[in-house]
């Protein structure tokens, strides 16, 4: 019978989905507004994005509390102890049925490349679509805090790489989380908050 | 029961005051001024022409004459402070009729005077000014072509000897009925400048005697009703609001009794102020936007949308073609607008149109007759509009460009002034004969004539200012924000969803493919693993 841990909280599974709900709308309307494809149409996907954007906000103040008052925040403090591991795992015993390098535990969730990605997008792609983000919201009173200066162009870029670094970090999320035990124990845990483990 | 018992009262005495044949006094009367014409001792006569009210109306109005010769609208002359340049219609070309030297006895049956017909017209003279052109209300009055603008009470063979009769017509009732002006007088000559209506502006045509609100949110007849005066507050005659030295970027806010009341009053900001979006969903982003974009961009989707087409090119090096037995022909489009006239060259008439849109800052420069041309560097512009994104006083302004094709003289490298209306030997409407035209017509304007002549590339920038929608056809977000946007090929401004960085997007996209096949492709070799074990 497979052992199973608990792993992820209520608090935590909250946030992770309104999350995930929340960046999926933000992306699909994100490119809408970019001209890619037209859904919402431009006017519209501005506002949706906006109010996508300050819930989110919102929500983050929530998950920073939820992270400093609970000490959740150190699982993401980065290791280099069996990243090597990690990596020949994916690339090669996985195929082979070999088993998982990391132990996954209530102290350790995260595996040492799951660290490394979530610390890059916490540390990189988030600083960069929050400020860029943050600028575009309040682009018409910049020039009253005295960032007059800053050129729409850069900022609107610098938005747009940092959508393009979310965008592949979903798919690989999303692919990632098949490789559980079984197909689906990843997104179990993640409804459940029970993880199965060897 | 109070109540039911006050209703019935009401309506009782509503009921007697109705059959007693009481009615409330009609509004319009409220609304009338304190003076009834009709009743002036001096106006309770015959007149014979036009000058004869004119001495009638200056019997009271002692002033109004000389506030009249001190306008634009009188002396077709206009310097320009920010560059001297002489302009007003008697210097200007366009690339329409192109001028009026030669031409004046039919161009000023749009002038504010009488007897202009050629370039010695006294402007002193007082009864020479032509009150009932803008004070008319009867939409009688009429101004013979051919006649320096002149008005006649009866009926005259014009010319003289020709046979024709033109009608006169009752100048006593028109000068009994005298009022404010109207959408109808000023329409009378500024919807159909260019010889026709709508041929020249695109925004003023006929469509806008009575509008809906469609077509102008202000002027519509059965909403805020607004005469081409409530905006261009005219004071003394002197009529604000000019095509030689447009107000590009007001920054002066609403105008207020007892301030702000300096600067144009024909702007968009003068009522409406800076920051104009008040509530809405985008309301302080579209004010951000009013900081670069002239209101007219987003507020006027489109010209000539009466019904009215505007000419939106003229080719004069087209004409003088003649049919097969020899005569002066007219091709005409399915809806029976001129596309081709013998005397004219070809035309592109347009309704409907999307303006092009520039930076423009107000400054305005002609090319002016004794200019020297390079017609290596064509098209000429008739007027260069100048702006920039930087320079501070520019905003993006919606265009029509009339462009056309008219002669020069190609050894002088002028532009010239053909002599085109009239019957006689040179008129090149009735005779086809360009050196012959331009001759007279330059030696009109005082100028040599090489007597070579070809024709040069031509455009004429007019900012785009009237048929103003209702909000809700203002434009969208995405006529701009598109990929194709209506902004394209503007500089100065980042749009989002139109300047997307090409390699952003190119590399972006190639990665998020290659994560999509990546994660595929080792999903797939998961899957084929498993079976094999």
């Amino acid at each position: 019978m497979a052992e199973k841990i608990y792993i992820f909280k209520r608090f935590e599974r909250f946030w992770h989905w309104s999350q995930a709900a929340l960046i999926i709308f933000l992306m699909l309307t994100a490119f809408d507004i970019h001209g890619t494809y037209t859904i919402f149409g431009f006017e519209d996907a501005v506002v949706y994005h906006r109010a996508a954007a300050w819930t989110l906000v919102g929500l983050w103040i929530f998950a920073i509390f939820w992270h400093l008052t609970t000490g959740e925040w150190r699982q993401y403090i980065p290791t280099t102890t069996n990243v090597i591991a990690m990596v020949k795992y994916y690339a090669v015993g996985i195929f082979k049925n070999a088993p998982h390098p990391h132990r996954q535990t209530q102290l350790q969730k995260h595996n040492p490349l799951q660290r490394l990605a979530y610390i890059f997008i916490l540390l990189v792609v988030g600083p960069l679509l929050w400020t860029t983000g943050w600028l575009l919201l309040f682009w018409d009173s910049l020039a009253d805090w005295g960032l007059g200066g800053l050129q729409l162009e850069w900022v609107a870029v610098g938005h747009t790489i940092g959508a393009f670094l979310m965008l592949i970090f979903l798919i690989a999320h999303v692919y990632l989380i098949t490789t559980g035990v079984t197909v689906g124990s990843h997104l179990k845990a993640m409804i459940t908050g029970w993880e199965e483990v060897h | 029961m109070y109540s039911s018992l006050r209703f019935l009262a009401a309506a009782w005495l509503a009921g007697g005051l109705v059959l007693a044949g009481v009615t409330p006094a009609p509004v319009a009367a409220m609304k009338a001024t304190t003076a009834d014409h009709s009743k002036f001792k001096e106006l309770q006569r015959n007149f014979a022409t036009g000058p004869d009210v004119t001495r009638a109306c200056l019997s009271c109005h002692t002033e109004a004459a000389k506030q009249v010769q001190h306008t634009k609208h009188w002396t077709w002359e206009f310097l320009n402070p920010d560059n001297d340049q002489r302009l007003g219609k008697k210097n200007v070309l366009n690339n329409f009729c192109i001028s009026i030297p030669q031409n004046y006895r039919f161009c000023t049956t749009c002038h504010v005077g009488y007897g202009w017909t050629d370039k010695h017209f006294d402007f002193t003279v007082q009864d020479r000014v032509d009150c009932l052109v803008c004070h008319d209300t009867t939409g009688t009055y009429k101004k013979v072509p051919g006649t320096g603008g002149m008005a006649f009470g009866k009926d005259m063979e014009l010319p003289p000897g020709s046979g024709r009769i033109v009608k006169g017509i009752d100048l006593r009732m028109i000068a009994q009925k005298v009022g404010k002006t109207s959408r109808d007088t000023c329409g009378a000559c500024h919807f159909y400048g260019g010889g026709g209506d709508g041929v020249k502006h695109g925004d003023l045509d006929s469509s806008l005697a009575v509008p809906d609100a469609e077509l102008d949110v202000h002027m519509d007849a059965l909403g805020l009703d607004f005469t081409c005066g409530t905006c261009h507050k005219t004071s003394s005659h002197e009529v604000p609001g000019s095509r030689y030295t447009p107000t590009a970027k007001d920054r002066g806010g609403a105008h207020i009794r007892g301030k702000n009341t300096e600067g144009n009053p024909a702007t968009c900001v003068s009522c409406h102020d800076n920051d104009p979006h008040k509530s809405g969903r985008h309301a302080s982003r579209l004010n951000h936007h009013a900081k670069k974009v002239a209101c007219q961009t987003c507020h006027i989707p489109e010209f000539a949308r009466g019904g009215v087409p505007t000419k939106m090119s003229w080719d004069w090096s087209t004409a003088g073609q003649l049919d097969a037995d020899g005569k002066q022909f007219v091709k005409r489009d399915e809806k029976g607008k001129i596309i081709y006239e013998s005397r004219k060259g070809d035309f592109i008439n347009a309704t409907n149109v999307r303006p092009e849109y520039r930076w423009f800052n107000g400054e305005i420069t002609y090319t002016l007759i004794e200019d020297r041309i390079d017609p290596n560097r064509q098209p000429i512009g008739i007027n260069r509009i100048n702006g920039s994104p930087h320079d501070g006083k520019s905003l993006i302004w919606p265009m029509k460009i009339m462009r056309g094709k008219q002669p020069y003289d190609a050894e002088n490298m002028n532009l010239v002034t053909p002599h085109t209306a009239g019957d006689d030997d040179y008129g090149y409407w009735k005779n086809l004969n360009w050196a012959r035209a331009i001759e007279s017509g330059m030696k009109d304007s005082g100028l040599p004539f090489s007597g070579k002549v070809d024709f040069v590339s031509t455009e004429m920038y007019w900012p785009i200012t009237h048929m103003v929608a209702p909000k809700e056809k203002a434009l969208a977000c995405a006529e701009c924000h598109a990929r194709d946007g209506r902004l394209a090929g503007l500089d100065g401004i980042y749009v989002l969803a139109q300047h997307n960085n090409k390699w952003v997007d190119t590399i972006g996209w190639t990665l998020v493919f290659l994560t999509l096949l990546g994660v595929l492709g080792h999903g797939f070799l998961r899957i084929i693993s498993r079976k094999q074990s």
